[in-house]
């Protein structure tokens, strides 16, 4: 008998029977040692982790029919995912524990969410791709609304269900016309189909328009924000640094594998859709941010502004391109993690440091914290000696190779406003009085590893080359 | 025989219908949970009148799945739906207002 080969979804496997695995186990375990279940699932992922490792380097292996892909942008892109996610859980501990929220449904969620993402970074078929979104989204749902007891928590996880079905729904709704364009719901296969029909037959753009504004739904991109800042802002602040960090890379599997795997032979019709949403992106994140004053709210319309630089590179259509976005969605998701651990390390029981005048003065309260926020926000602005810069600079720079020179122009305009509120951060840490005299209390190894998180956008710097290489790479297999 | 684009426009229809019942209802949230199922159901109208045509049963496969996720989505939206009640004493799409700016 002919056994199917499943060894390349190994790491997804594993990592779903994990996940079962804590569930039943958190059920035995007294609320006294309910930091086991947090312990297993960070060995869950440091196993996924050596099972990934194991095959990385490898020819791409299929399983499933064609269905998932193991290559080496799916194992990159895991990797990151399993290492922003241990840096999610380890700082969502105590701020959970300080909250009674610390139970085992948070961590099952999250590692399922994480299958989700591996799933789509895997994805070689509509189908595969639309199973792994759900179970991402169908987890972060049930991850905003976790603090029951909380209006602005539910309301938020309310907004955030009812768009994101939306969003699945217009997404179907495109595939369904790809599907019946070409008459595959493989992604190779649908690629092929293009080549031979010509890329402007009208059921095809029909499908490529619903599909490109489910992907803006996801992403976060203008006009399709609206549920960013209110769940950014509505959810527990350990909740929204899962969905602003390990998403964001799933997003790009999504359009690495949809839009450039399957539709790059329409790249003269996305292109265009892609720039206005970019334009836009940057223009309304960056000036809208500058007038909030709760600091969970601003990251959200600063990752919004993010999402329209990270699209730059998609747009442009070139190997170049998209191996400039992997890097800079990957520089983000570490600022990202960084500046929302902040707020979580600044946060203790029933206090949430999350109004930007609860940064003020940390200078005197804590110098080594507010410096490692210095470094994050001016690695976020883009600031020359952090590696934010170089992120932009390389997106920029691959617009500039298309010869859209007017989309750079906006670009670093839009880049000098989003300076603004970074800088306004930065001055309430250190030259305003503090109004709040408070010890700031962390475990270790929060504060090791937010040390190393923010202290990585620096030391990186040496290793930017190999990094961008490694970027190429994953893009080019 | 019915022709391929008589399902397709009433799949359109129906898309249109559950987008404008998404954005226009003001009143109730559970209508606006019937929204998105009527939605997908038109997704799956879409993906069932193709595959027919097209001979190719993958499609017929995928609308499978898309029932199933579909009911576990509608699952965590009503379990939302029940701790927004409790929360708020109200259903009310208008009064889902504490978050802005």
């Amino acid at each position: 008998m002919n056994m199917p080969n499943i060894l390349p979804a190994a790491p997804e496997i594993f990592v779903s029977s994990m996940a079962c695995v804590i569930l039943v186990a958190d059920l035995f375990l007294t609320e006294r040692r309910r930091v086991a279940s947090y312990w297993l699932t960070q060995l869950t992922l440091v196993g996924a982790a050596l099972i990934t490792l194991r095959g990385l380097d490898a020819a791409p292996a299929f399983a499933f029919h064609n269905m998932f892909v193991q290559d080496y942008l799916a194992d990159v892109l895991k990797l990151a995912t399993y290492v922003i996610t241990a840096f999610v859980f380890a700082y969502s501990r105590d701020y959970l524990r300080a909250r009674d929220l610390l139970r085992g449904e948070y961590f099952v969620l999250g590692l399922l969410g994480v299958v989700g993402m591996m799933v789509m970074a895997s994805a070689s078929h509509f189908l595969t791709l639309y199973l792994g979104l759900e179970l991402l989204s169908l987890s972060l749902y049930a991850m905003v609304a976790f603090q029951r007891d909380s209006t602005a928590a539910t309301e938020a996880a309310m907004k955030y269900f009812v768009l994101g079905a939306i969003a699945t729904g217009i997404l179907l709704y495109g595939m369904s016309m790809l599907y019946g364009a070409t008459g595959s719901l493989e992604i190779a296969a649908v690629r092929k189909a293009i080549a031979a029909m010509g890329a402007d037959n009208m059921v095809l753009i029909f499908g490529l328009v619903f599909v490109v504004v489910g992907l803006a739904f996801k992403l976060g991109a203008v006009p399709f924000h609206m549920w960013v800042p209110d769940v950014y802002h509505g959810a527990p602040t350990s909740v929204t640094l899962y969905i602003g960090t390990a998403p964001k890379l799933a997003a790009f599997a999504v359009i690495m594998r949809l839009l450039i795997g399957g539709l790059e032979d329409m790249s003269g019709s996305w292109r265009d859709m892609l720039a206005i949403i970019a334009v836009l992106s940057m223009g309304l994140g960056n000036v809208v941010a500058i007038a909030q004053d709760n600091i969970k709210r601003m990251l959200a319309y600063s990752s919004i502004s993010h999402m329209g630089f990270f699209l730059l590179g998609i747009l442009s259509a070139t190997p170049n391109g998209y191996s400039s976005s992997l890097f800079y969605v990957l520089i983000y998701t570490t600022m990202s993690l960084g500046a929302f651990g902040m707020v979580i390390l600044l946060s203790r029981a029933g206090f949430e440091a999350e109004r930007l005048v609860d940064f003020k003065g940390l200078n005197q309260r804590n110098s080594w914290y507010a410096f490692l926020m210095l470094l994050l926000m001016l690695s976020m602005a883009g600031v020359p000696p952090t590696i934010g810069f170089y992120a932009k600079l390389l997106v920029i720079q691959a617009v500039i190779g298309i010869n859209m020179l007017w989309l750079a122009v906006v670009a670093v305009l839009f880049a000098v406003i989003g300076a603004y509120y970074y800088l306004r951060v930065i001055k309430l840490m250190y030259f305003d009085e503090p109004d709040d005299q408070a010890p700031i209390t962390a475990g270790l190894d929060m504060r090791v590893l937010i040390g190393v998180n923010a202290l990585a956008l620096l030391a990186v710097l040496p290793w930017t080359g190999a990094v961008i290489d490694l970027c190429l790479k994953a893009i080019k297999g | 025989m019915i022709p391929l684009s008589h399902y397709l426009i009433l799949g359109a229809i129906l898309f249109s219908i559950a987008v404008v019942g998404v954005f226009l209802n003001r009143k109730n949230l559970v209508i606006l949970l019937m929204a998105i199922e009527l939605m997908l159901l038109a997704v799956n109208l879409n993906f069932v009148a193709f595959a027919h045509y097209l001979g190719d049963i993958s499609g017929q496969v995928f609308v499978f799945f898309v029932l199933t996720v579909a009911a576990a989505e509608s699952a965590i939206g009503l379990a939302i739906l029940v701790v927004v009640f409790r929360n708020r004493r109200t259903i009310n799409v208008e009064d889902l207002d504490t978050l802005k700016g």
